[in-house]
Parts: structure tokens; C-alpha cells; sequence
């Protein structure tokens, strides 16, 4: 009987003593930081809109639209009334007939065709072919078919964003190299965070001559200038999407591999970790229950700063060209295209570079907030 | 002192050979050669352009070949362009991309210094809030995208500047891609004075200098050479990205320097190019860590010169 009122009042105890974790005191610090709980609102959303946003887009992200080069973004939706015209004259000059008049009511065109000899029923698939008109029908002819009276639905497309030097439509197109900037920032890092962590805790827990020798190939591969690096393994991995972050993920450790090294020569010094070794418990398990989950605070602040870097290594990459290749896209891909047509399209660089400095930015202040939040100097 | 820079020189020997190794078979790992061209050569021609450059001999002879050609400085032939060897070529290159890269280095550092100066002592104020946020979008838009709305803005809507090209080095040509070069690193350096002056103005020795009455100057000056450690650390690291940054910075101006022979070099399978421009940033960065580290040790008596 008396145990058992023991033990009703120890249990809240541990509730309390568990709601004092490092990780959810760090959890109550981030949450009371506003700009980083309001960028990691901003990332859940774009990454949504990415993983999400092709998907429900009315436009393929690879399917070209030749009446719609380089159109300007806009909320009005596609074509325009002067458009028509155009499209409808450029349709028509191959099948030698005189447009007599045209209109448009709603969604639909009416236009009187004609020809100084019977005009082929055939041609409506001129119409068909641009990418505004769909369905063209004869709906009446005179004359012994030298006035044809036609009808065509119109399509009316909507690019918010307008459409690339291809006529691809854009923001289906940022979203898609979203998925692919996203997926390589994360698993790039995810790489770099196994290497780093396994190469820094081994070093840092070894310690000694192995220690030295592990530690100074990491300076080596320092000093050795990375982009040529990453170039090598690119070139050398041919232009692959999986390689490529490994490849990123491949040079990007060896500032984890220090920090996770630094920790470990700490921690293993600690009581917690002599008493495992007392009790017989084998190295291996040591470093991965006792060294690795202690030494995760850094790592993780470490983490949320690399993920925008390997972005930003990516972009650099398609934006010389070895990244990711036609008709898939990244962000980096686009900023170089974009870049290229900056004279009469301003907008093809100006759009994917906001997503990406949202992203980056939104990833910079949830950095930033872990690191006041896990910060011991400042509980 | 000068035993502290020899021995740090002699310590870069094994550094930089290792790199020249891992460098040199990574790059021959990579499958195709200078000579699988879109229409293949006939064989015989292939065969005696392989004997002329000694690439049909087996690999550790190569090494070993390219090795001693490096104890005399020479890197060997281009195979891409005929009729250059890889030295007239870096050496073409090498003054414009060290004046590209050294002005955006002094840019910089002047630059990122005074912002984050400005930004420490007006701490949480309007001009500190405003440094901040150039700083984070100096960080977060990459250079790649500054540099064509630079150009943009002051070459064609404005028609102050070239677009592009080097004009054998006029100061016109020059501001561009300075600029867009340093813009990220002056976002890295004022974010970094602005940290470590924070610090310093609170330590106790700024304390009693203040305390004195001294003028202003006098105590940010004071402060500065204690602030400006992470600032000078930071360089090293800084001149690696200057050197990774040129690499896009050269091809958007068409300044024509080494930054773009890596790329063109590494896809066209120009070993002794991709090579020798490898040696020589490996040897630029080395020597720049150790002017670091000597700047650092005479700035800072806490490090003792071992």
C-alpha cells in the first residue's frame, strides 16, 4: 500500500524532470522564437508547394507551348485578344485562304474563311495546331465551299509566372526544380552527416596516433580546392542526379567530421562513458549509444547552415552546367537560364531566384534559432 | 618567426603533394580522354598523338613523369589548346584573376569591417537592424544571380559600365565583377565583426578604457585589434571562395582568367591544364593560410609562434 503511493508521487516527479530535457527545453526556446517558428512555416509551405504543386499544376512541367514563348507572367489568363489574331494569321498563312472576319464570344471563335477555290475541310487541323485553338469545326459553307464559317473552342492557360525560352510554363517548373533543389540540400546533408559523424566520433574516441592521421587527412582534403573536387566526381560520376549529392554530400563533411571530433574528445572523458567501459561494453556501442546522441546538438545546428550551402553548391553547378540536365530542372538550372535571357525576360531570373532566397533565408533563421536555442550559455 | 613560416612551408610539401596525387588519378579515373572527340580520330593518328604526349605509357610512369616536370615548373603541355603549354597559359591568366580576386578580397574586408563596426556600436538600432538584413541577402542571393542583375542595372538600363570583357584590365571593367565577387564576403565579414565587436566592447578592458574618458576612436580602435581576430581567421577560408567564386564571376564577365580553365579544363579532359590550375590554387590557398596564420600570431600575443 505504501509502495503504491510511492510511486503516484514519483511519477509526476519524472514527468517534470523529463519536461527539463535538453531537447525539449531547446524545443520551448525555438518555439519562442518568432522569425524561426515564421521560417519554418515559410519551409513546410514551399516544400508542400513543391512536393504538392506539380502534381495539381494544369501544365506538365516538360510540355512546350510554341504559341507562348517568353510569355510574361501574368493573372489574366492566355491568349490575349491582339494574340488571337496573330496566332490565328500565322495558323492560316499556310493554307492559302483570306480571313473575311473573325470574332470571339466567350470561349469561342467564329471565323469566315475564303479562297478562289474550294478551301479543303482538312485545314482546321492549321487551327487545331496552335496551342490556343482547340476543337476547330466547319459549321457552314457558300459558294460551293469557297467560304468556309468555322468555330474553334479557345484555350484559355493561365502562367503566373509566364513561360521559359521554351515555352514551358514556369512556376510548374520552379515547383519541379524545388523538389529537386529541396531532395538534394537534404540528402546531400544527410551524407555528409554520416560520413562526418562516423569519421568525427572514430577520430575523437580513438584518439592517438589514429586520431592524427584521420584528422590530417581531413585537412588535406581541406586545403584541396573542393569545387575542383566536386567537378571531378561530377565529370567523373557522368552528369547522374542520385551521384550528384552524393558527390556534394562527399565534400561537405569534413567541417562535421571536426565539430562531431571536437565533441567526442569531451564527452568521452565524461563519468557516464568510463562507467560503460567498466561494465564491458564494446567500443562500437559506446560511441554509437554513448558519444553520437550527446554530440548531436552542434551537429544539428551545424546541420540546418549546411543544407542552404549544399543548395547554393548545387545552383553553382547547373549554373555551370554539370548539374542536372534537361528536360529535369533545379533551381540552379533556372537561374541560369534566366540569366541568360535577362534582357527581354527579366522575369525568368527574377522569379526561381525568390523562391530560392526564401528558401535560403528561411533556413539561415531556423539556424540561427537553434543555435540560441541549444546555446548552454544562455539557459 | 622566419622558423615559424619554414617549418609551416615544409609542413605544406606533403599537403600539396597529396593533392597533386589525388588530383592527378582521379582525374584519369574519369572515363574518356583529351582525344574522344564527337567524331573519333582514326586510330593510327590516335596512337601517335597518345606516344607524342606520353599518355600510352602506363600510369605511375605518367605520375612519375608529371612529378618531376612539377620540381621544374613545368606543367606540361595543353592538350586542348595546341600550342600553349600550361604554364604561358596560367601565366596569361594568373595577374587578372590575382587582381579580380585580391581587389574583391581588400573590398571585403574593408567593406564587411566597417558595416559590421557600424552595426556593433549602433547595436539594435535602425542602422544596425538595416546593416543586418544586407548582410543576410547578401548571403542568401548567390553571386551568380547579383552578378546579372548588376550588370542589368549599371551596364544596360543605366549604361555606366561594360557588361563584360577585361579590357586589358581598365579600371571601368574592373568594377563589376570586384563587386560581385566581394558582395557575399562583405555579407560573411560584416556578420563576423559585428559578432566579435559585440563581445569586445563588453570585456573589461574596453571597459576601463571607456572608463578613462578616452575618445571614441581611441576605444574602437582598441577594440578592433581584438575583434578583428575571427575577422582575419575567417580570410583564409574567405580567399578559397574568392578563388571558387571567380570560377562563375570570370565566365559572366568574360574576364579571362585562370577561374575558367578549371571548368573547360575538367569536361574537355585537359589533364596537365585541369592539373596545373589545380596546383596552383592549392598553392595559393596554402601560401594564404600561412599569411593567416602570421597576421593572426602578430595581432593576437596569446598565440605563440610554434
Amino acid at each position: 500500500m505504501s509502495n503504491a503511493t510511492a510511486d503516484a508521487a514519483i511519477i509526476p516527479a519524472r514527468d517534470l524532470e523529463k519536461g527539463r530535457s535538453l531537447w525539449s527545453d531547446a524545443m520551448r526556446r525555438l518555439r519562442a522564437n518568432k522569425a524561426a517558428v515564421a521560417a519554418i512555416f515559410t519551409l513546410a509551405l514551399m516544400a508542400l508547394a513543391c512536393v504538392i504543386g506539380p502534381m495539381i499544376s494544369p501544365h506538365p512541367f516538360d510540355k512546350v507551348y510554341q504559341s507562348y514563348v517568353k510569355a510574361r507572367p501574368s493573372l489574366e489568363p492566355y491568349p490575349t485578344a491582339e494574340q488571337i489574331q496573330d496566332d490565328l494569321e500565322r495558323a492560316l498563312r499556310r493554307a492559302r485562304v483570306t480571313i473575311d472576319s473573325f470574332s470571339v464570344e466567350g470561349d469561342t471563335l467564329a471565323v469566315t474563311l475564303s479562297a478562289d477555290e474550294k478551301i479543303d475541310p482538312r485545314m482546321t487541323r492549321y487551327i487545331d495546331r496552335v496551342d490556343a485553338f482547340a476543337n476547330a469545326r466547319i459549321t457552314g459553307e457558300e459558294n460551293d465551299g469557297r467560304i468556309l464559317h468555322i468555330e474553334a473552342d479557345v484555350a484559355r492557360t493561365l502562367f503566373l509566372a509566364g513561360t521559359d525560352q521554351n515555352g514551358r510554363d514556369l512556376l510548374t517548373r520552379i515547383l519541379i526544380g524545388g523538389r529537386v533543389s529541396l531532395a538534394i540540400g537534404l540528402l546531400a546533408t544527410f551524407v555528409a552527416l554520416l560520413i562526418g559523424v562516423a569519421w568525427g566520433a572514430v577520430a575523437g574516441y580513438a584518439g592517438g596516433r589514429i586520431d592524427q592521421l584521420m584528422m590530417r587527412f581531413v585537412d588535406v582534403l581541406y586545403s584541396l580546392p573542393f569545387i575542383f573536387f566536386v567537378i571531378m566526381l561530377v565529370v567523373f560520376f557522368g552528369r547522374n542526379f542520385i551521384l550528384m549529392f552524393i558527390a556534394v554530400g562527399a565534400v561537405e563533411w569534413l567541417d562535421m567530421a571536426r565539430i562531431v571530433r571536437g565533441q567526442t574528445l569531451s564527452i568521452k572523458r565524461q563519468e557516464y562513458v568510463e562507467a560503460a567501459r567498466a561494465l564491458g561494453v564494446s567500443q562500437w556501442h559506446i560511441i554509437w549509444r554513448h558519444i553520437v546522441p550527446n554530440a548531436l546538438g552542434p551537429v544539428v545546428i551545424y546541420m540546418t547552415l549546411l543544407v542552404p550551402k549544399v543548395i547554393l553548391l548545387e545552383s553553382f553547378l547547373s549554373f555551370l552546367g554539370l548539374g542536372v540536365q534537361e528536360p529535369m530542372t533545379s533551381w540552379g538550372v533556372l537561374i541560369s537560364e534566366g540569366a541568360r535571357n535577362i534582357q527581354d525576360a527579366p522575369y525568368l531570373l527574377i522569379y526561381p531566384s525568390i523562391f530560392l532566397a526564401i528558401t535560403l533565408l528561411c533556413l539561415n533563421f531556423i539556424g540561427d534559432g537553434l543555435r540560441d536555442a541549444l546555446d548552454p550559455k544562455d539557459r | 618567426m622566419i622558423r615559424f613560416i619554414l617549418k609551416r612551408l615544409t609542413s605544406a610539401i606533403p599537403t600539396l603533394f597529396v593533392i597533386v596525387t589525388v588530383a592527378f588519378f582521379l582525374m584519369r579515373l574519369a572515363p574518356g580522354g583529351p582525344f574522344s572527340l564527337e567524331r573519333p580520330l582514326p586510330p593510327q593518328i590516335l596512337a601517335n598523338l597518345m606516344a607524342h604526349y606520353k599518355l600510352d605509357q602506363p600510369l605511375w610512369a605518367q605520375y612519375l613523369d608529371y612529378l618531376k616536370g612539377l620540381m621544374t615548373g613545368d606543367l606540361g603541355p595543353s592538350y586542348v589548346y595546341r600550342d600553349f603549354t600550361v604554364d604561358e597559359l596560367l601565366l596569361q591568366g594568373l595577374p587578372v584573376s590575382i587582381q579580380l580576386g585580391l581587389s574583391a578580397l581588400v573590398l571585403a574586408t574593408l567593406i564587411g569591417c566597417a558595416l559590421g563596426t557600424i552595426a556593433a556600436l549602433r547595436q539594435n538600432r535602425p542602422a544596425d537592424y538595416s546593416v543586418m538584413a544586407v548582410a543576410l541577402i547578401g548571403i542568401t542571393i548567390p553571386n551568380f544571380v547579383m552578378a546579372p542583375v548588376l550588370t542589368l542595372l549599371f551596364a544596360i538600363h543605366l549604361g555606366w559600365l561594360p557588361a563584360g570583357g577585361w579590357g586589358e584590365g581598365a579600371l571601368v571593367n574592373k568594377i563589376l565583377p570586384v563587386f560581385a565577387l566581394a558582395l557575399p564576403q562583405i555579407a560573411v565579414i560584416a556578420r563576423l565583426t559585428r559578432g566579435s565587436m559585440i563581445e569586445v566592447m563588453r570585456s573589461n578592458h574596453i571597459r576601463t578604457a571607456r572608463a578613462y574618458g578616452l575618445p571614441a576612436h581611441v576605444v574602437v580602435g582598441r577594440a578592433l585589434r581584438g575583434a578583428l581576430l575571427p575577422v582575419i581567421s575567417y580570410l583564409g577560408p574567405a580567399a578559397a571562395a574568392l578563388l571558387t567564386g571567380s570560377v562563375v564571376i570570370e565566365s559572366i564577365f568574360g574576364v579571362p582568367g585562370i577561374g575558367r580553365h578549371f571548368v573547360q579544363g575538367a569536361l574537355n579532359r585537359d589533364y596537365t591544364l585541369v592539373m596545373g590550375t589545380v596546383v596552383t590554387v592549392a598553392v595559393f590557398v596554402v601560401l594564404f593560410n600561412l599569411i593567416v596564420d602570421v597576421l593572426y600570431a602578430w595581432l593576437d600575443p596569446k598565440v605563440r609562434l610554434e
